[in-house]
């Protein structure tokens, strides 16, 4: 990484030559280590997710030495494993005529030509490989009668090229990586760290060397170090306190890199997935998904007179009762060339207008996703094959038979395309850290497409990563072995000693859980799918106010030097603060409308998303500067050479 | 309309490994009968830190029955009543105003307790660690179509590869048993053409890990199936036999 001081943006080291020939290039010309320089590096690999354990395994039968840490009892627990849809790769083995190009451009465009060109056709290149090796690995993927691999549609693409494990998709390529992982833990290459959490990174001289960790079952302490640190731990969706992400994810190791001096890119874009269970009330813990890929064959609706809406929600009418041309199934009439295969972002704000404008179904804030026409068409039994373990997950949270009746959807957080920015070899702005799968912010622009999360995580992790990173090591080759009593450890560890002390000692009167509610709140009130100035202003007041509430308030039981699970909470909560106020910063920065970032501001006559591309076609890099000083702001210019930036339109 | 019901909790509670536990009562009112098992589990959390008393500790991620990371042995069955299931996915409808419920760990010598109901269940890892996978390395293998799978044979894989690896079957077996476990990652594999290759050297490793980490004897109850919540088949634990025997017979 390198900074023009002059004009304060920021290099991306794309390489040179032709798209379809950069990554080629690169790969030609980069720098390898040898066979028996690699068993004397260290490599740390934060997560074990999709990006995380494919990275630890890859580099373990590289032959680096590979210390792998997730704060879960086991590696195949990691959050990637909930991710049910599908893996895109432009195979084109349905002939519908799709191509490196094409799933490249789709990704684009569905990321509202806001992520760097160069990444997305490498991503898009290195896809069909992940197939092949998945199923090499024995992974389950569904098959056609003749053997072959099956695909499905998924949203803002017209061809199929989604791959997919009945809808346990996103398990099956996680236990195909946690199997290599493992194979590898056998070996000797990769030790594994279980229920230990990153809470700092250690730099020596500039460079990434190591980081602590708390050890979740005895609360110690623990200094760990290594050549090169590579950050896998996700998103930071939990910010919101609802989200379809599991309980235990969060944003602290990206957000603890920041704080070392690693750019956070674009965190306003976060995602909003339009087919999630709706809120049932206040105890609620977090919010279960419905696959995207239900809207292959499921029609998104609701009534179009608005006293039929109003008679659902008092329980005098049922849903089956309303006639078809009193149907207002808003995606086909506002879409109809993509209908209700729009992109995400697109059928969440649909979602939204017509709850807000009176439509909503349930409680008011849901739409009906009816699978009536889908029976009548393929017939029970395929609809149930095809769906059959979403149809029960939603039946036994909601009471209710998605057969028989249409199922109840509203959007909800989802993905953080936003996240620690990266150059074209994953490296952050600190010399020696990687950041790898959702946690950097490469690929997706303001918007992700379905079933490109798994293929991002496995981009990285297996053909990305393992290549890039050489690229540095090859000048560590004489570096010897670090030392974890480095004054820069000893500093590190204490500052997370006295910070845990810290919040063991306030002692006040607020559970986390409350605290981390009342943060949820203000982010999906302001910050979330329609955001304007004025709200988001009142967030960034609202947000320090939590913030003080917790740091003077906050109750957490227990001690310090124990396992502790208020204190993770807790530790995550503080991070999750100040990530807030950093995506309402961003987002009130970003006079724009892209993607997952809607500001109420800027949208057309139809209100669609307006983009200002004169303005704000870059990536906003916020640098930390200190405690309650504001964030500078750097921009890496996105220069399109190869595609014509337009207007999205799905119509 | 919202539904509230008020319950007992007979909690089993154990501060570490070596410690000896007990089962602790606590009233909890008002408990919404569409939350869900956990979220009950968090609003009594809540009670206990109102208090300035140390919540229940209990494993738990994504909440959506996949990560396999929750357990809890519930009024005597792993994952609660309900049927196929995970115990993040049970719903308090299932319980009845002014009920007792009783919460207890696996209980199994190879899943130590870590604290109330968390359990260590690391042994599974190694098991895998073992030889369960396939010997591929990044890189280097065929186009994925290359070679042609039968619809049913791909479909038994992933029947057998839906295993979540959350450790029901051995709390719910007297001989705390890890063959469903061990015989539905030796099937998924052994099925495929990519892991046919090492299926019996696969079986053996696998079958010699579960031994040495003191997991108990198949004698066939079938207890494992009856409560798996992702309804794992003792069919492969035939199929497990089988590979298992093939290696012995080469040796």
């Amino acid at each position: 990484m390198s900074t023009d001081k002059n004009t304060k943006t920021i290099v991306a080291k794309v390489p040179e030559g032709a798209l379809s020939e950069k990554w080629s290039n690169y790969k030609a010309h980069q720098k390898l280590v040898n066979p028996s320089n690699k068993r004397r590096l260290d490599v740390i690999v934060v997560g074990t997710g999709l990006a995380g354990a494919s990275a630890a395994a890859s580099l373990g039968e590289l032959g680096f030495n590979v210390l792998n840490f997730c704060i879960q009892d086991s590696p195949r627990r990691a959050h990637s494993i909930a991710a049910q849809g599908g893996i895109n790769a432009a195979k084109n083995y349905q002939n519908d005529g799709d191509s490196v190009y094409r799933l490249f451009y789709d990704t684009i465009k569905g990321g509202d030509y806001r992520a760097r060109e160069a990444n997305v056709y490498r991503l898009a290149e290195v896809s069909n490989s992940i197939i092949d090796q998945c199923v090499a690995q024995g992974v389950p993927f569904a098959r056609e009668y003749g053997g072959l691999l099956d695909n499905r549609s998924f949203g803002g693409a017209q061809v199929s090229r989604t791959f997919y494990a009945r809808g346990q998709t996103g398990q099956q390529l996680l236990l195909g990586a946690y199997s290599a992982l493992s194979r590898q833990v056998h070996k000797g290459s990769v030790k594994l760290y279980t229920r230990r959490e990153m809470l700092d990174l250690v730099v020596v001289d500039g460079k990434a060397r190591g980081i602590i960790v708390r050890n979740l079952v005895t609360g110690k302490i623990e200094r760990y170090s290594a050549h090169a640190v590579v950050i896998g731990t996700g998103g930071y969706g939990n910010a919101f306190f609802l989200s379809t992400n599991a309980m235990g994810s969060n944003g602290s190791a990206a957000w603890q890199v920041y704080k070392k001096g690693a750019y956070f890119a674009n965190p306003c874009y976060a995602q909003i997935h339009p087919t999630c269970i709706p809120v049932h009330g206040e105890s609620q813990s977090k919010l279960t998904l419905m696959s995207e890929s239900l809207r292959n064959d499921g029609r998104i609706w609701v009534p179009k007179k608005i006293e039929d809406a109003q008679a659902i929600r008092a329980g005098k009418l049922k849903p089956t009762e309303i006639a078809e041309e009193d149907r207002d199934y808003y995606l086909e009439r506002r879409y109809p060339a993509f209908g209700n295969l729009v992109p995400r972002d697109v059928a969440s704000r649909a979602a939204k207008e017509r709850c807000d404008a009176g439509y909503g179904v349930g409680s008011g804030l849901a739409v009906y996703l009816d699978f009536k026409d889908a029976i009548e068409r393929l017939g029970k039994d395929v609809v149930e094959a095809r769906y059959g373990n979403l149809f029960q997950m939603y039946e036994k949270i909601v009471d209710d038979n998605p057969y028989e009746t249409p199922m109840m959807i509203y959007p909800a957080i989802h993905y953080t395309m936003g996240g620690v920015w990266v150059d074209y070899e994953l490296q952050t702005s600190i010399p020696g850290l990687y950041c790898i799968g959702e946690a950097n912010f490469s690929d997706h622009g303001a918007n992700r497409l379905g079933a490109s999360a798994l293929m991002q995580g496995l981009a990285d992790g297996y053909f990305v990563l393992p290549y890039t990173i050489q690229n540095y090591l090859a000048d560590e080759i004489r570096t010897p072995r670090i030392s974890t009593d480095l004054p820069e450890f000893v500093d590190a560890e204490r500052k997370i000693s006295d910070r845990v002390e810290r919040i063991m000692s306030i002692k006040g009167k607020r559970s986390v859980d409350s605290l981390h509610k009342q943060l949820g709140h203000i982010m999906w009130d302001f910050v979330g799918m329609g955001r304007n100035k004025e709200g988001l202003l009142k967030a960034i007041d609202d947000i320090k106010q939590v913030k003080k509430e917790f740091w003077s308030n906050v109750f957490i039981p227990g001690e310090g030097l124990d396992l502790n699970t208020e204190l993770e909470k807790a530790l995550r909560l503080a991070d999750f603060i100040e990530i807030g106020e950093l995506m309402a910063r961003d987002a009130l920065h970003r006079e724009e409308s892209c993607g997952g970032h809607f500001r109420e501001e800027f949208q057309t006559p139809e209100g669609e998303a307006l983009r200002q591309d004169d303005k704000f076609n870059y990536v906003a890099c916020w640098k930390y500067l200190g405690e309650d000083k504001e964030p500078a702001m750097i921009k890496e210019e996105l220069n399109y050479e190869f595609v014509k930036v337009q207007q999205r339109n799905y119509k | 309309m919202e539904k509230t019901i008020n319950i007992s909790l007979k909690i089993w509670r154990q501060r570490g490994p070596k410690a000896k536990g007990a089962f602790e009562t606590y009233k909890l009112d008002g408990v919404s009968t569409d939350s869900s098992f956990l979220e009950m589990l968090d609003q009594l959390n809540e009670q206990l830190i109102a208090k300035g008393n140390e919540p229940v500790v209990f494993d738990h991620d994504c909440r959506e029955g996949i990560c396999g990371m929750c357990s809890l042995y519930i009024n005597g069955h792993p994952h609660g009543p309900d049927e196929d299931i995970t115990t993040c996915q049970l719903h308090m409808r299932k319980f009845r105003d002014g009920e007792t419920i009783t919460i207890e760990p696996w209980r199994s010598h190879g899943f130590p307790v870590i604290r109330d109901l968390m359990v260590d269940r690391s042994a599974f890892d190694k098991i895998i660690q073992a030889g369960g996978y396939v010997s591929v390395n990044t890189g280097g293998i065929p186009d994925a179509n290359a070679i042609p799978i039968p619809k049913p044979v791909a479909d038994m894989s992933m029947d057998a590869a839906a295993c979540i690896g959350c450790g029901a079957c051995v709390a719910a077996c007297k001989n705390g048993s890890a063959m469903l476990f061990v015989s539905a990652k030796v099937s998924q594999l052994a099925l495929l053409p990519q892991g046919k290759v090492e299926a019996a050297r696969r079986a053996k490793a696998m079958v010699q890990k579960m031994d040495e980490l003191g997991f108990g004897n198949c004698t066939n109850t079938g207890a494992c199936e009856a409560e798996c919540p992702k309804n794992i088949s003792i069919t492969n634990i035939a199929r497990l036999n089988r590979e298992f025997l093939s290696a012995k017979i080469k040796d």
